[in-house]
């Protein structure tokens, strides 16, 4: 195994470029290295300058998404060996305005969960008395699934229909939006389809399934987001055939 | 649910006719259209095509499948124009030329078959 | 972050999606040969048309619309149709099992049943279409 790789990496600084270029680092190969591993040594040891996020280096808080040779990638989970002999390339999640070198900026993202209402909805609260919402193991098979989104936005950056149209809700939210709609303990279906039946919501999506191929925690977005639309579908049909039913 | 939109109904014709053309197209054109004229195999012979045509059943599981292909051509070329030519701004005429035709292919299917 | 306020806004780096975003990967161009299999799927059903509008006239248009089927540019044309309306074929079945979870007895029904009960079904009725137009 060779001993060094070649890191081409995305530079940015806004306030000396109008665009990103290209920096080449030459770093060591260790077989337990990640790229997150090469980046840190880059900026300890090469360049204090380059500028990234990161904080959990294990896969679970999301912050070091990053494109690596152009796929959306975790970059504490995505092994430097597996791209010898090199060269790597890493530039900023796709999709996002660059901020500044590998750091994107994820407002709307943020306003756009809100929006969903990912937390659980109720017509009314149960009284403290009554005791604790209870929920089967299957209940909470329903929508576990979806609950293990750690907001990475890999799947914002994979998705050609967010890169062409930034009002599109987007995958994780969607999924976020159905592992509350799918919570035998949340009300909040209605509320929720109010927003996510429109052409902004499911509608946009067609499917094109790259969302669930980058997510590191097999949320399986797409999948998600087709079952919206089949139940979003049926509830239109319902409400042109039973206009008077209530909620 | 509000009208406020009407792809659920989009969205529902393009599933059917996803399903339909998926089932029954590739063994409607391999015969009709491949095996046939490249001589591999007979080509049914008119009586035979004319008593399955006259079966009513059979002309309106024809245009069930014609009908419903054609929204489901609509409804993907539609965003296929939309998203891979990047012409979403031309959504209004986009959606009369698609659906549009796709309504007229049926009205034609229509007038084949159910009259 | 409050947008007014950060300094550098107006500077962070927008990049606008290429024209030709379906071509910068394998995955995003089978996407659109796969959304481009409609247009033959709707190829089809106008020959279908064809066929039956030769039909209804009697056999003499029916004779026409043979020979006119098996001119070298229509039978191309089909030929390509026909491996596109394929690709629509085992996409659709492989995909469908994402949208539709059925649950039976409390258990979800596990995919790959759900995509051999399409492939199943594709097989049935593709052979009662062999057999009524080619039985006897």
């Amino acid at each position: 195994m060779a001993d060094r790789i070649t890191l081409q990496v995305a530079r940015y600084r806004p306030e000396e470029q109008s665009a990103p270029t290209f920096q080449e680092y030459e770093v060591p190969v260790q077989k337990d290295w990640v790229i997150l591993d090469a980046l840190n040594h880059v900026k300890d040891r090469i360049d204090g300058s380059l500028s990234f996020r990161w904080s959990c280096r294990m896969g679970v808080c999301g912050s070091c998404g990053m494109t690596v040779n152009g796929v959306p990638k975790l970059t504490c989970a995505t092994f430097l060996t597996d791209y010898a002999p090199g060269p790597v390339r890493v530039e900023p999640l796709r999709n996002f305005p660059v901020i500044r070198d590998l750091i994107v900026d994820l407002g709307d993202f943020m306003r756009k969960l809100v929006g969903v209402k990912p937390w659980l909805v109720r017509k009314e609260e149960k009284p403290i008395s009554e005791g604790e919402y209870r929920q089967s193991p299957a209940e909470l098979d329903a929508y576990k699934q979806f609950s293990m989104c750690i907001n990475c936005m890999l799947c914002y950056s994979a998705c050609p229909i967010y890169g062409l149209d930034p009002k599109f809700v987007g995958p994780a939210a969607l999924a976020l939006a159905q592992r509350y709609n799918l919570d035998s303990r949340d009300q909040g279906g209605p509320e929720r389809m109010e927003e996510l039946s429109t052409h902004e919501g499911v509608w946009g999506c067609t499917f094109v399934g790259e969302c669930t191929k980058v997510c590191p925690k097999n949320v399986d977005p797409a999948g998600a987001i087709q079952r919206y639309k089949l139940e979003a579908a049926l509830d239109w049909v319902k409400g042109v055939v039973m206009p008077w039913g209530g909620r | 649910m509000s009208t406020r939109t009407n792809e659920p109904l989009a969205w529902l014709l393009f599933s059917a006719g996803g399903v339909m053309a998926a089932m029954t197209l590739p063994a409607l054109l391999l015969i009709l259209g491949v095996a046939v004229p490249l001589g591999w195999i007979a080509a049914p012979t008119y009586e035979r095509l004319a008593w399955l045509l006259a079966n009513p059943i059979v002309r309106l599981a024809l245009f069930v499948v014609c009908a419903t292909s054609l929204l489901h051509w609509a409804h993907r070329f539609r965003y296929t124009l939309y998203d891979g030519l990047q012409l979403k701004h031309l959504h209004e005429g986009i959606n009369f030329a698609c659906y549009g035709g796709a309504i007229l292919g049926s009205a034609v299917a229509a007038y084949l078959l159910l009259l | 972050m409050n947008e007014a306020t950060t300094p550098f806004h107006s500077k962070w780096y927008r990049e606008r999606t290429s024209t030709y975003w379906w071509m910068s990967s394998w995955p995003y161009f089978l996407f659109i040969v796969r959304e481009v299999s409609s247009v033959f799927v709707a190829w089809t059903v106008v020959f279908l048309l064809k066929l039956v509008n030769g039909v209804s006239h009697g056999a003499d248009w029916y004779q026409a619309f043979l020979h006119w089927a098996s001119q070298p540019w229509v039978i191309a044309l089909n030929v390509a149709s026909l491996l596109f309306v394929l690709f629509h074929a085992v996409t659709w079945f492989n995909l469908a099992p994402a949208a539709l979870v059925v649950n039976v007895g409390g258990r979800r029904v596990p995919g790959a049943l759900i995509v051999g009960g399409n492939y199943g079904a594709w097989v049935a009725a593709s052979a009662l279409i062999a057999w009524a137009l080619l039985g006897s």
